[in-house]
């Protein structure tokens, strides 16, 4: 039986499958990378890197939930001239490597993307909540995430893609600001907003006290992000946030994704990729579809 | 799963530097397995189970610090058990442990002896006061010591005593203990291709434990130690960092100190 066709192309980056690893999860090392790639992974993300080397918030960073996971990484990376050479490791693994940067101002990220030579696209990290100086107000500030936009893509020679928060009255505002920057692409959701305390002690949990939580829980905000982006913006939209397995692919991509990134999954299985794209894969074979049949379906369904 | 709360039922000190806190929690784990110890409001840290119910600590910074100070009464937050644990292979088996490695050792020690396997354990310290749980391993099996500092046993380091031994007559080994002990032990097997027949307890930076952040991973197979690990099969070792270089809390890789130091 020929296998359905699941390649895309997503801002000039040839990809086999639209699965993509998120930033941050198993991406500290060039040799974790080009395992998920090994995988299955249509292209993966690297954790977000930044100027200088950070260790992260003190644990616990990260724990499970009945609905999802709660984590409070604190952005640890070894910096951007300590990660080169993962960079070089990861690329071994035949699939497009997207670096994550971010930076508290326009400047960093271009020095950042300048020093990271040699990541096939560069993904804007202004939605996670732990950037020293304009800390949560990069993300959500329409005029810095242009001007931010701007600055990467005068900087890098290849895409820049732009991961928004959920953390926001208006998540398509955002968006706009991407595009309006000269954004390849946005990605959406980062984690949204959350905590725990211990109640046999009164404790926050996370080292942090807050943090974002991902997985199971927030996949409905994120399917409708990516449904107001798709409606509003002209580039295209990767959807994440609580992916698990392929009906959960399929209905992100009828909201509108074009491709998707899948993070906390990883938790269940290292083969989630391989997973998903089979059961797409069967989805489409099964329906007699393809890939462009599906993505944005609900908007035509209901005629906008 | 949210850390479950633990409180300390009895504190034994093992040695000048190593106390065991039982809990009021008993937890069903293989050999091996390890569990996240929350010190609340300060850190939360990865411990193999020594016991059902115990964890046993090593005074090396901050947080083991404050554990090691813990009372009957005090409570810490536990997650767990995680990870893969060591696996009984064969009928006649031996087992390392340096320092305060002897920790995820005990449990599997007394499941062989529990299966009536004959069992050797090597213990290892810099100096006779240092040994872990000498008496434990010797009520389940033959035990030998070595001190760096000749104090008790033999003089010298771990690896030379078990260069002493018939190593190709165990079914299987397995080792805990510093760094560069393992390696060297892993050396010593590879030697005599036997490598196959082992399994190691390793030690990396751990954030989640989860097996999702990537801060534990191993080059060059992506493997992480938290969920694929913490017990690898020597083989699996050979060609990896271990004894090369470990990372830090940023992802950073450092090179591995001296032997000695590592101890
Ligand atoms: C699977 C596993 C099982 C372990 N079992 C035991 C045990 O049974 N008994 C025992 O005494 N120790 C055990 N350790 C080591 C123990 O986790 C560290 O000694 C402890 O984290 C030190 O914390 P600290 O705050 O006192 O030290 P710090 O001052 O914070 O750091 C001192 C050193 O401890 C290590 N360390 C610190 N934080 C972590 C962390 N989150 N993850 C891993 N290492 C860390 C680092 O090597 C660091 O350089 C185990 C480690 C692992 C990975
Ligand atoms: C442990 C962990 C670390 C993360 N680190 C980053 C990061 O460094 N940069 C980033 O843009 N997003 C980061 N994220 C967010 C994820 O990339 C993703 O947007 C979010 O988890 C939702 O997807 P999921 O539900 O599939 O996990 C992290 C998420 C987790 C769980
Ligand atoms: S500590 Fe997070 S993957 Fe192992």
């Amino acid at each position: 039986m020929a296998r359905t066709d699941l390649s895309i192309e997503l801002t000039g980056l040839a990809l086999e499958n639209p699965a993509i690893l998120a930033a941050g999860v198993l991406g500290t090392t060039g040799s974790s990378l080009k395992r998920i790639a090994d995988s299955g992974a249509g292209a993966v993300v690297t954790k977000s890197i930044g100027i200088e080397p950070k260790p992260g918030h003190p644990n616990p960073t990260m724990f499970k939930l009945g609905c999802g996971f709660l984590n409070a990484m604190g952005l640890p990376n070894p910096s951007y001239k300590e990660f080169r050479g993962e960079l070089i490791t990861a690329r071994e693994g035949g699939v497009p490597v997207i670096a994550s940067v971010f930076g508290a101002h326009p400047d960093e990220f271009s020095q950042i993307i300048t020093g990271l030579d040699g990541a096939d696209a560069y993904e804007l990290n202004v939605s996670c909540p732990h950037a020293s100086g304009y800390g949560a107000a990069v993300g959500t500030d329409p005029v810095l995430v242009t001007e931010i936009t701007k600055a990467a893509k005068q900087a890098a020679n290849a895409p820049v893609w732009v991961k928004l928060t959920p953390n926001v009255t208006d998540i398509v505002e955002i968006g706009e600001a991407a595009q309006k920057g000269g954004a390849d692409a946005v990605v959406a959701i980062n984690t949204v907003r959350g905590m725990a305390i211990d109640i046999h002690s009164g404790y926050p949990i996370l080292g942090n006290r807050f943090g974002g939580l991902s997985g199971a829980a927030i996949h409905p905000v994120a399917v409708k992000c990516v449904y107001d982006l798709y409606q509003a913006l002209d580039i295209p939209v990767i959807g994440v946030g609580g992916i698990a397995n392929y009906q959960d692919v399929v209905e992100m991509m009828m909201a509108g994704a074009c491709a998707v990134q899948i993070g906390s999954a990883v938790y269940d299985s290292i083969n989630i990729f391989n997973e998903v794209t089979a059961g797409l894969a069967r989805y489409l074979a099964d329906n007699s579809m393809e890939l462009d049949d599906i993505i944005g379906m609900a908007h035509r369904k209901v005629g906008r | 799963m949210k850390p479950r709360n633990a409180i300390i039922t009895e504190v034994i000190h093992e040695t000048p530097t190593i106390t065991t806190l039982k809990m009021d929690l008993k937890l069903e784990a293989l050999p091996g397995q390890f569990v996240m110890v929350w010190v609340r409001g300060l850190d939360e840290v990865p411990m193999a189970l020594s016991h059902p119910d115990a964890i046993t600590v090593q005074r090396v910074g901050e947080a083991t610090n404050v554990l090691s100070g813990m009372q009957v009464g005090d409570s810490i937050g536990i997650r767990g058990p995680f990870g893969n644990g060591f696996e009984l292979e064969g009928t006649r088996i031996m087992l390392i442990a340096g320092g305060v490695g002897g920790a995820p050792l005990l449990p599997l020690a007394r499941l062989a002896y529990a299966k009536g396997l004959d069992m050797t354990t090597i213990v290892g310290a810099r100096t006779g006061d240092e040994l872990l749980f000498e008496q434990q391993f010797s009520q389940c099996g033959r035990v030998s010591v070595a001190t760096d500092d000749g104090s008790k046993g033999y003089h010298g380091f771990v690896t030379e005593l078990v260069n002493q031994f018939d190593l190709e007559s165990f079914d299987q080994l397995y080792v805990c203990g510093p760094e560069l002990m393992m390696k060297g032990v892993l050396d010593i097997l590879q030697a005599q291709a036997i490598e196959a027949r082992s399994q190691f307890s390793l030690h990396r930076y751990f954030k989640c434990g989860i097996g999702v952040c990537g801060a534990c991973t191993i080059d060059p197979s992506g493997q992480r130690v938290c969920k694929d690990g913490p017990v690898f099969k020597g083989d699996m070792l050979i060609y990896s960092e271990l004894g090369k270089y470990h990372r830090d809390a940023t992802g950073k890789k450092i090179v591995q100190e001296r032997f000695e130091d590592s101890l």
